[in-house]
């Protein structure tokens, strides 16, 4: 079983602020989801290779040139939900 | 009858011989829509007026692409031009984002003429099986509304099934387009990965998803994956292998090849129904030239714990991008960017997304990361050769779709293991990368459509048309509709 302790660690490192409720439940399913993983430790991977993709493609190079001319740059600012000037998105302070 | 009803190729046919037109075929999806959609709830965003203008200036003749004129639904994590594109999470709806760009599978359809006519509804950020963590509420299966039909392409199947579109898109992570075109009786495939691309498609996990159709039989099928396969620069794990012509092959047959039956597929828990069917199923294949032998998928039942190691912890790192700055939900006052941050995602972010992030976030901190990520690997690795070995003996693999036909609205609402557990048929094909069909295979005493899946080796599509074809010509499964 997760700590509440853990819970909100992990939540932190998620930017993710939850209530008090929200915890207690968190804590209550993570637990169950991680006792079911935890099943994959019974089998035995010594000599196994990790697999992180499975068509065997290899790096897909391209020449570093500009080939997608569909949207501008301001039309990709225009998304956001902040104040744009000078064709910057202005962010909250990071210090605070 | 509605022109809706009609498939791909029955309304091209109509189309070149000008016995209707384009825009007539956008006009009776746009009624079937408001006829039957209040009532299921598969359309989350309707397009209609840009759709009818898109459908007068289609000029179709005999030369036109089979998909010209053609309308269809997408689900909502489709990048649109300015389309609204919500993921049917709060944190994009909030601010109706509407990308500023096509997906690549967009433009495909739209350079052979198809018209998209809306966006249909998914579990939020195509997380869940049932569209019931959608911000939209649930969509309802056509068959019987107090059930779910299914997901996360959940629109995209009851859309087909219910005639609101002629076809439509789906994504498959774990299962999310068979398993819905197997609970409301259309059928789905999943490519094999890099098959399609998935440039403009919110990612969910990058080293399992794939984008494919959902349709009415399995010819639509391969008439859309004709127009949509292929190597895309915008996606580095795109392939060069060349795309078959599908449509021209399907008639092959299936004599003389080997029809797998894995038997850690048929066990304790499975539907007794779900079962008779698809050994009924296994009986065509038989009738229609093929051998049938037993297989051996061993490592089968560590494929869901696989599966939710590896999918919520490349989650985490997906997710991340939805921070409020770019796109999507904002707060004000924040007091620092990282309250900022907390805010936006803690408000914008539903149960599952949450619940799927926090598991990733633990599986890829510090100290848990060779025990989680990297063991969940190497299980990928032995459940991927456990097909490898299988497809040495047998040229394609038959099984259920689901354990069960749909579940009823709220049934696994707390308990999200039982949840996962839906995907226990559909995951071990995502850990190999290789392509899976889902064709309707008869009905539960209840009505409930009940499906069979089709495998096989990596770039086998045109195989699995064929058996598919062949099925589908020797039974009317997948004719029957829902009274709606």
């Amino acid at each position: 079983m997760l700590s509440l302790e853990e819970v909100r660690h992990i939540a932190k490192l998620a930017r993710l602020t939850l209530s008090a409720e929200e915890e207690v439940a968190m804590q209550k399913e993570l637990s169950s989801i991680l006792t079911y993983v935890d099943q994959l430790k019974e089998v035995d991977t010594s000599n196994v290779e990790a697999t992180a993709q499975v068509t065997g493609s290899t790096n897909a190079f391209r020449d570093d040139v500009v080939i997608e001319k569909e949207s501008t740059p301001d039309e990709l600012l225009a998304v956001s939900p902040l104040k744009i000037i000078d064709h910057q998105i202005v962010v909250p302070s990071a210090h605070g | 009858m509605s022109l809706s009803s009609l498939t791909i190729s029955e309304a091209g046919k109509k189309l070149r011989a000008k016995e209707i037109s384009s825009a007539d075929l956008v006009q009776a999806c746009i009624d079937r829509i408001e006829k039957v959609d209040g009532a299921i709830n598969a359309v989350v965003y309707k397009n209609f007026d840009r759709a009818l203008e898109e459908a007068k200036k289609t000029k179709i003749d005999t030369k036109s692409s089979p998909l010209a004129g053609i309308p269809y639904l997408t689900k909502d994590v489709y990048s649109e031009h300015g389309v609204p594109t919500t993921a049917c999470s709060n944190i994009l709806r909030n601010k109706t984002y509407a990308p500023a760009f096509d997906a690549t599978t967009i433009k495909r359809l739209k350079n052979v003429g198809a018209i998209s006519i809306g966006k249909v509804n998914t579990d939020e950020f195509t997380m869940g099986a049932s569209t019931e963590t959608s911000c939209y509420g649930v969509t309802k299966n056509p068959w019987d509304i107090t059930r779910v039909a299914g997901g996360s392409s959940g629109g995209s199947a009851a859309a087909v099934a219910a005639d609101e579109c002629i076809f439509s898109l789906g994504t498959d992570t774990g299962g999310s387009i068979r398993q819905p075109a197997g609970f409301v009786g259309c059928t789905g495939i999943r490519p094999t990965y890099g098959r399609t691309s998935r440039y403009g498609v919110m990612s969910m996990a990058s080293s399992l998803d794939t984008i494919g159709p959902l349709a009415k039989n399995v010819e639509d099928l391969a008439l859309v994956m004709e127009a949509i396969s292929g190597h895309d620069t915008f996606d580095g794990t795109t392939s060069k292998e060349a795309v078959p012509a599908y449509s021209k092959t399907l008639s092959k047959g299936i004599k003389g090849l080997t029809v797998g039956l894995p038997k850690e597929y048929f066990i304790k828990g499975i539907d007794p129904e779900v079962e008779a069917a698809v050994r009924e199923a296994v009986k065509v294949f038989e009738s229609l030239g093929a051998k049938v032998k037993e297989v051996t998928l061993p490592h089968t039942k560590y494929a869901v714990a696989t599966y939710y190691i590896l999918s919520p912890s490349e989650v985490s790192s997906n997710m991340a991008r939805y921070d409020g700055i770019r796109f999507g939900h904002t707060v004000e006052k924040p007091a620092n960017l990282i309250d900022y941050y907390e805010r936006v995602r803690s408000e914008g972010f539903g149960k599952e997304v949450k619940r799927r992030i926090m598991i990733g976030t633990y599986a890829l901190s510090a100290g848990y990361f060779d025990a989680y990520y990297r063991q969940a690997q190497k299980v990928r690795t032995l459940i991927a050769q456990d097909f490898t070995k299988a497809f040495k003996d047998v040229d394609m693999i038959v099984s259920p779709v689901s354990p069960t036909p749909a579940f009823t609205i709220g049934a696994h609402a707390n308990d999200p293991v039982a949840m996962y557990l839906e995907d226990v048929f559909t995951i071990p094909q995502v850990m190999a990368g290789i392509p899976a069909l889902a064709v309707p295979c008869g009905f539960s005493k209840n009505t409930l459509p009940i499906a069979l899946q089709i495998a096989g080796p990596q770039w086998s599509e045109e195989l699995l048309f064929q058996a598919g074809y062949a099925y589908e010509q020797a039974t009317d499964w997948h004719t029957k509709k829902p009274s709606l």
